[in-house]
């Protein structure tokens, strides 16, 4: 109890300013480093546009639809990356919302409770996969079996008729627009499933068990219920999903068979910005127009993805008030 | 429906003091507001806390007696758009005033909270943390320090050889009389305890109840408590709140066997709230 | 038809029955489309995991780990590959991860509700999912140009790049499950701001900040896109920061395609490594995570 005596003796109430020196350290060292994020972002766009300025200038507006890609004139557009980044992209796509719907709809409503984790976790680790081994497995083992199994008797099948057999002509050589768009499928459907799976869940069970109450089918409530209630949240996650596959760099570069050129055949060969970026990057010199046109691809990357991404966030806010 | 019961808040704040025993305030509220936004919360509050005695605030859910507790330790300032006005007095100095050094202020006015809440570290390093934010002991001086708070809190037996264990693995009792050493290892003159029981049970209820009457040989204390009993068991004075407004307030007895006012009747005989 | 809804429990039998018949077929066609769909999202992780495997494990020797990258034919291993994407790795980590803590605590304890705040947690975001290529070439301009070439600093920058929004999400939504009794409680005890924030609000959410750290490494591990223009890849051993520098996913890019056996076979041993590290850690990141909830 010998303490207790220095209870009493305690100092007068201070006056002094609202934050110590210690708290107006840490504050501005947290403000600088939200606005840092901030200067990121500023300064990604900034440089690639930057870098780009030479080729935008030589090439002017016209570099966005030019399909020539020609080192040995110097002539540059970038129309064969953009046509094939968009098509291997949306076909990516189409492939993969109706899976990841499918894997979504069976982790929240019809998977057995103690299978959902494991389940679920499987495919979140799909994702975690690192791209350059998807484009190394493309190119060893779906390449060979497109090339085999696919292409041929597709080819075949289509045989004359009118469209189909433009989509699907050329050589079988297992590479092009198609395989990569598979390769991204693969790629993005743990993250469009992930997302939905989590919009999924949000929708308060007692919607669900008013519509079950009616006698409603389970396929019946995800259709009039589920889906309603979280159609905003799921286009978003498609949109997560179609920025990761726009910029996808090393599984499309094993696989898309590298030509500048838009081949109107889904077997035939193409490029991407990041693939072409990829590819070409190492054999551009340094100030030289090639590499300028390269930054310029990449700043209309980023344009890109920064849209279709920043539509996805929008989507994807949480509803206001719950 | 507040009208017929503000003759109390005309008196001044020593006349309570008179009621029961007659001894110095330790803090004086005079004529406080407090406001969340535009939402008066507290009216023309006028209270004062005599030394080393409990004073007890009661009163249904949302009649403003846990926002009054959060004036007097200013922990309000942590939300924006939270104020008060008037006078809380502690020795001269009017502690809502915006140029007090809250820190200092904290470590004279430490609080328990409803539930209890451990910090995920040490038992021991719980009570030295609060420690060394305001003093520089030696290891032995700190060691002495623990054991003190831990002893005044009724815990030092039961905790003494695993002061290295998470505080986490103890039970919620003990959690809560953790927090009360904690709080008392600062040696602040004034503790306030918002409904410190009201997440335990009877047993771990009964012990902190025990502490309460223990530690007002040395602090002041108010409690906050929806708990009628309790208030009687623990508290000197008692204050009853409703909407916002302090209706009466008295030594124990008087409130729970005489009150002045009929709302204060209703309550403590349960007709309402 | 007015006539029938009066008649109210007398529905057409027949026709109720129709309509169920056809209802409960459609939605056990959707299950079973369901239970395929989840199959396929499995088999393809089980046959890259089986590809790996099969391909990898057999290249799989002392010498791998022993022995630099070497000329074809001629024995080498990964060593200098291994020890670049540990460097790289740990680095960009460094780098980013401060600086990712930091941006966290200023969404969750400076800038709730604030209009800077969220702009700052929408630009995180979106940097969360930028295309990594595009941080190689904002490394390629703000760094490796500058200082005149190549080099494994460079590299542990557009690493650090691709960190910081990771952390940033993973503190700002650990820091926010923190209860605000836990603060008040530390603030009670007279604590400043910063010292509940750093000893107390950090302490109790270190295993989910760690959580993020872990997933971030396991994701910057295995990065290949933004190394390519930054520390390029060495096949000759350098463990110097201010040269090209080796790393595991860019070596398995160099010797995937080439036309050499003995790399190919290399490459897959090297992406086995890689899948089977970065996976480990996801799984421990998990685990960490599950324990507190």
């Amino acid at each position: 109890m010998s303490q207790s005596a220095a209870l009493s003796a305690s100092p007068p109430i201070r006056r002094a300013g609202a934050a110590s020196p210690g708290d107006r350290i840490f504050s501005l060292i947290a403000h600088g480093a939200g606005l840092f994020v901030l200067v990121l972002l500023g300064a990604i766009i900034v440089s690639l546009f930057i870098g780009g300025l030479p080729a935008l200038r030589a090439f002017g507006l016209p570099f966005l639809w030019d399909s020539d890609w020609d080192p040995v004139q110097q002539v540059f557009g970038a129309a064969v990356p953009i046509y094939g980044t968009i098509v291997t992209s949306v076909i990516a796509l189409i492939i993969a919302v109706p899976l990841a719907f499918g894997i979504a709809f069976w982790l929240t409503e019809l998977a057995p409770a103690w299978l959902r984790r494991p389940v679920g976790t499987a495919i979140e680790l799909l994702a975690a996969v690192p791209s350059i081994i998807y484009g190394m497995w493309g190119f060893f083992m779906i390449v060979p079996f497109m090339a085999s199994w696919i292409q041929p008797p597709v080819i075949d099948a289509v045989g004359d008729i009118p469209v189909l057999s433009t989509l699907f002509a050329g050589p079988p050589f297992g590479t092009g627009i198609l395989t990569a768009a598979i390769i991204l499928a693969v790629m993005i459907i743990p993250f469009v499933a992930a997302t939905m799976r989590d919009v999924f869940l949000t929708v308060p069970p007692v919607f669900k068990e008013s519509a079950y109450g009616v006698g409603c089918t389970t396929w019946e409530v995800m259709r009039s219920i589920v889906l309603p209630y979280t159609r905003v949240s799921v286009v978003g996650g498609i949109m997560l999903g179609l920025g990761r596959a726009l910029g996808e760099t090393m599984a499309v570069t094993f696989v898309i068979g590298n030509t500048n050129r838009i081949s109107a055949s889904l077997f035939g060969p193409g490029n991407t910005i990041a693939s072409l970026v990829a590819l070409e990057f190492p054999e551009s010199q340094a100030g030289s127009l090639k590499l300028s046109s390269l930054l310029a691809l990449g700043f209309i990357l980023f344009v890109i993805s920064f849209i279709v991404l920043a539509i996805s966030r929008l989507l994807l806010r949480p509803r206001s008030g719950s | 429906m507040s009208t017929t019961m503000n003759d109390s808040s005309e008196r001044p704040a020593g006349a309570k003091a008179a009621d029961g025993a007659p001894a110095p305030a330790r803090i004086a509220i005079n004529d406080l507001d407090f406001f969340y936004g535009s939402h008066k919360a507290l009216t023309n509050i006028n209270l004062a806390f005599p030394t080393r005695q409990v004073t007890g605030m009661i009163g249904p859910s949302g009649c403003g007696k846990s926002t009054l507790l959060r004036v007097l330790n200013r922990m309000y300032d942590l939300y924006p758009g939270q104020r008060a006005t008037g006078q809380v007095m502690m020795d001269g100095v009017n502690i809502i005033s915006p140029d007090i050094d809250l820190n200092q202020l904290r470590s004279r006015i430490g609080m328990v909270f409803q539930k209890p809440t451990p910090f995920p570290m040490t038992i021991y390093d719980n009570i030295a943390f609060g420690v060394k934010l305001h003093e520089r002991l030696s290891k032995s001086a700190m060691d002495e320090r623990v054991e003190w708070s831990l002893t005044r809190a009724a815990l030092w037996g039961e905790v003494k050889d695993r002061l290295n264990g998470s505080a986490m693995g103890l039970s919620g009792g003990q959690q809560q009389r953790l927090c009360i050493a904690r709080t008392i290892a600062v040696r602040p003159e004034v503790i306030l305890l918002d409904e410190p029981t009201s997440a335990l049970d009877p047993i771990s209820t009964l012990k902190i109840e025990e502490l309460i009457d223990e530690l007002k040989r040395d602090f002041t204390i108010a409690i906050v408590t929806h708990n009628m009993q309790q208030a009687a068991r623990c508290a000197d004075q008692v204050a009853f709140f409703y909407l916002g407004e302090m209706v009466e307030a008295g030594s124990a007895t008087q409130m729970f066997t005489t009150p002045r006012e009929r709302r204060t009747q209703e309550y403590i005989t349960g007709r309402f709230g | 038809m007015s006539a029938t809804l009066a008649a109210g429990p007398a529905r057409d039998a027949r026709v109720a029955d129709q309509l169920s018949r056809r209802r409960r077929r459609a939605s056990n066609m959707v299950k079973l489309l369901c239970l395929v769909a989840t199959g396929i999202g499995l088999a393809f992780l089980a046959l890259i995991l089986a590809t790996l495997l099969w391909l990898g494990v057999s290249g799989l020797s002392l010498t791998v780990f022993t022995r630099p990258t070497l000329p074809p034919g001629s024995g080498g291993g990964l060593l200098n590959a291994i020890v670049g994407s540990l460097i790289q790795t740990a680095l960009g980590t460094a780098i980013g991860t401060p600086i990712g803590l930091m941006v966290g605590t200023y969404l969750s304890e400076y800038a709730r509700g604030s209009t800077l705040g969220n702009v700052v947690r929408f630009v995180s975001d979106v940097l969360l999912s930028a295309p990594s290529i595009l941080i190689g070439l904002f490394v390629y301009e703000v760094a490796v140009q500058p200082m005149g070439g190549f080099t494994g600093l460079a590299g542990s920058l557009a690493l650090a790049v691709i960190v910081i929004p990771i952390v940033v999400r993973t503190t700002e939504d650990m820091l926010a499950l923190i209860p605000v009794s836990l603060r008040e409680a530390a603030v009670a005890l007279g604590a400043p701001k910063w010292k509940s924030i750093v000893f107390v609000c950090y302490r109790a959410a270190l295993d989910g900040i760690a959580t993020g750290v872990l997933l971030a490494i396991a994701r910057v591990a295995g990065e290949t896109a933004p190394l390519l223009f930054t520390s390029l890849g060495n096949l000759n051993w350098s463990v110097s920061l201010g040269q090209p520098m080796a790393s595991l996913p860019v070596t398995i890019y160099q010797y995937a395609g080439s036309a050499f056996d003995d790399w190919v076979q290399l490459a897959w041993v090297g992406a086995l490594l890689i899948t089977f590290g970065v996976l480990a850690l996801n799984i421990v990141a998990r685990v960490v995570l599950r324990k507190r909830t």
